[in-house]
């Protein structure tokens, strides 16, 4: 490396770039949010679980009540979760991934 | 022949033909990067695979059908938690490690920081977090031994499985679930009637409470199950031995693919321990299973053994209990293997060649220092191991991740993700965090004050949760926060090159082909 300090390196300039920051919005526009969804709708539960027994006791269908339901739930909504993130990845970042790490790689060699 | 003569022997032909494949799977370790990060060739679906082998540990199998046989429904908690943490480390977490790290959870906070004291917080952190989690693997280890010589065992130490070990799991576990659920007619509701009535608590084992902010516990007891909430679901995207797996694809769209296998897998596999856990409690009875291990890790063996035995006759019993116990003595070897891994290679990585040696080091000598301190670890965790025989393994495990949750993933967040991040910050962050919930801990009833304490006769537990995650994990997060703002220090260039590189993948490290 023979960058010196108060040049700016390759790094910052692709920060800097404006299809970066379009790449840095669209993954954290898409995950913050759901992570916050999804560890209330888990702390929902654990509340649920801790402060609503009555609630969480109720029989819906034969032995199986709220509880094993909303714990069912957590599963399925994880399953969603997991195949809904994989898509907008590959569907929204790994193309502007792909083309900037050629352009960083491109400079660097 | 009696029964229990032939039921070891079966065991250790599982044992050792499971040890023979994976000797056999096994690939040469000439680099650093092969020792450390299996030549980062691992395809995303076998690397899916080999996460599920280290995350479906003896604290899943034996631990959660124990705790769901004896206190109901409140075992599924753990099976929840340990699921939905899986997001945490597939949004957040294993796409921007794999693209800007190496070897160990360490290079990623070194890189924008001052690599010694980093690297010794993490170094200490690492290990902490793999002490607690193996200490749970000896117990279930123990457990089952004692099970299967009809005494009390001592822990066992070995080797390297992985992906055989969760094939046999999914297996074995599917295998007996599918039967339970065959006896019941395929009728879930039916399983959890007989249960509840077996269990002698009625309806209440099958609802939320039996174990966890029970009446007589108060509100410290609600509060202990929001502290375990916590852990359960922070821990596992800080947890050392599941941070290196996604160091050993090439690329980052391989992470991603092997933690979305990873969380099938594990997903399926907590469904069956839900049957395995009201198969126990209905077939084989709470007080059979207190009887034979009072925290009730031995649950689904026991269940193997009288599933087997109503329908194949006492021969099928022993048959299925020495298949179960190989596959749980499997899984206990696999999540050893890669908490020692884990341990071992920031030991040498991180600890010898950084800090004492300043980079000054061969790989050689590198992979010598971590074969020492693999064997070194094994010894500390079976004596800690041994001391810890009388709790449970889901239990022990959930210690751990509250440890993880609380010093690693403040730091590997704020560094991914916050610009002002630097060196205060990581380290304070670290230790803030480990310090508080492994002091919590001990001074907790898991350490002092109950028969099935560390140090039952002694009582010097002021602290009234048995999980420290609500204190300590808050508390590792401000301490990073105010170590980074107290500080002027940062570098924005090496932000730059992080943040680039964690969401490009550029310049990121490279699979070998041998």
């Amino acid at each position: 490396m023979t960058t010196r300090h108060q040049e700016t390196t390759i790094y910052e300039q692709i920060q800097a770039s404006p299809r970066f920051q379009e790449l840095r919005k669209k993954f954290r526009s898409w995950t913050f949010p759901m992570t916050v969804a999804f560890l209330a709708w888990y702390l929902l539960y654990v509340l649920l679980s801790g402060f609503a027994r009555g609630f969480m006791a109720a029989k819906v269908l034969g032995n199986i009540n709220v509880a094993m339901i909303f714990g069912i739930l957590q599963f399925v909504s994880t399953f969603l979760i997991a195949w809904a993130y994989s898509r907008h990845a590959a569907s929204k970042l790994d193309p502007i991934a792909e083309e900037l790490r050629h352009e960083v790689e491109g400079k660097n060699s | 022949m009696n029964q229990q003569a032939l039921s070891i022997i079966l065991f250790l032909i599982f044992v050792a033909a499971t040890i023979g494949i994976t000797y056999w799977a096994s690939k040469n370790t000439k680099t650093a990067a092969d020792f450390y990060a299996g030549g980062r060739s691992f395809s995303g679906v076998q690397n899916g695979l080999a996460i599920g082998g280290d995350y479906m540990s003896a604290a899943s199998f034996l631990g959660i059908a124990g705790m769901i046989a004896l206190y109901g429904y409140d075992g599924f908690l753990y099976s929840i938690g340990f699921l939905v943490a899986w997001l945490v480390a597939l949004l957040l977490v294993a796409e921007l490690m794999r693209n800007s790290g190496k070897f160990t959870m360490a290079d990623v906070l070194a890189f924008r920081m001052s690599p010694r004291p980093v690297r010794t917080a993490a170094g200490v952190s690492t290990i902490t977090v793999s002490i607690f989690y193996l200490l749970a693997q000896m117990v279930g280890a123990g457990a089952l031994v004692g099970l299967l010589l009809g005494i009390e065992g001592e822990a066992a130490k070995a080797g390297t499985i992985v992906v055989v070990g969760l094939l046999m799991i999914i297996g074995g576990a599917g295998l007996i679930t599918l039967l339970v659920l065959g006896k019941y007619g395929f009728n879930l509701s039916g399983l959890m009637g007989t249960a509840a009535e077996q269990s002698g608590k009625a309806d209440a084992f099958l609802q939320p409470g039996l174990r966890y902010g029970t009446e007589e516990q108060g509100l410290a007891g609600k509060l202990d199950l929001i502290s375990l909430g916590l852990a359960l679901v922070l821990g596992t995207a800080g947890l050392p031995h599941i941070l290196i797996r996604f160091y050993t694809v090439p690329n980052a769209k391989e992470a991603r693919k092997s933690v979305n296998w990873g969380i099938g897998l594990i997903g399926t596999f907590y469904l069956f321990t839900l049957v395995l856990g009201f198969g126990a409690a209905a077939l084989v009875g709470s007080d059979a299973i207190r009887e034979q291990n009072a925290a009730g890790n031995t649950a689904a063996p026991q269940l193997a053994q009288a599933v087997g035995n109503m329908i194949f006759g006492e021969i099928g019993g022993t048959v299925l209990l020495a298949v179960i116990s190989a596959v749980a003595f499997a899984t206990i070897l696999a999540v050893v293997a890669g908490l020692t891994l884990a341990s071992s290679s920031s030991f040498a990585h991180d600890l010898y060649a950084h800090v004492f040696k300043r980079g000054q080091v061969t790989e050689r000598q590198e992979m010598v220092v971590a074969r020492v301190a693999a064997f070194v670890i094994g010894i500390v965790s079976i004596g800690l191991g041994i001391l810890a025989q009388g709790l449970n393994v889901a239990f022990l495990v959930a210690l751990a991740f509250a440890v993880a949750a609380s010093g690693n993933l403040p730091a590997i967040l704020y560094s991914l993700f916050w610009k002002r991040f630097n060196t205060t910050g990581a380290v304070s962050a670290i230790y803030g965090g480990l310090i508080s919930a492994v002091v919590l801990v001990i001074f907790s009833p898991v350490g002092s004050g109950k028969p099935t304490s560390l140090f039952p006769d002694a009582n010097f537990a002021w602290f009234p949760l048995e999980n420290p995650g609500i204190v300590s994990i808050p508390l590792g997060f401000l301490c990073g926060y105010l170590g980074t703002i107290l500080s002027k220090e940062y570098n924005a260039q090496k932000f730059a090159e992080i943040e680039v590189r964690s969401l490009t993948g550029a310049g990121a490290e490279k699979a070998i082909s041998h």
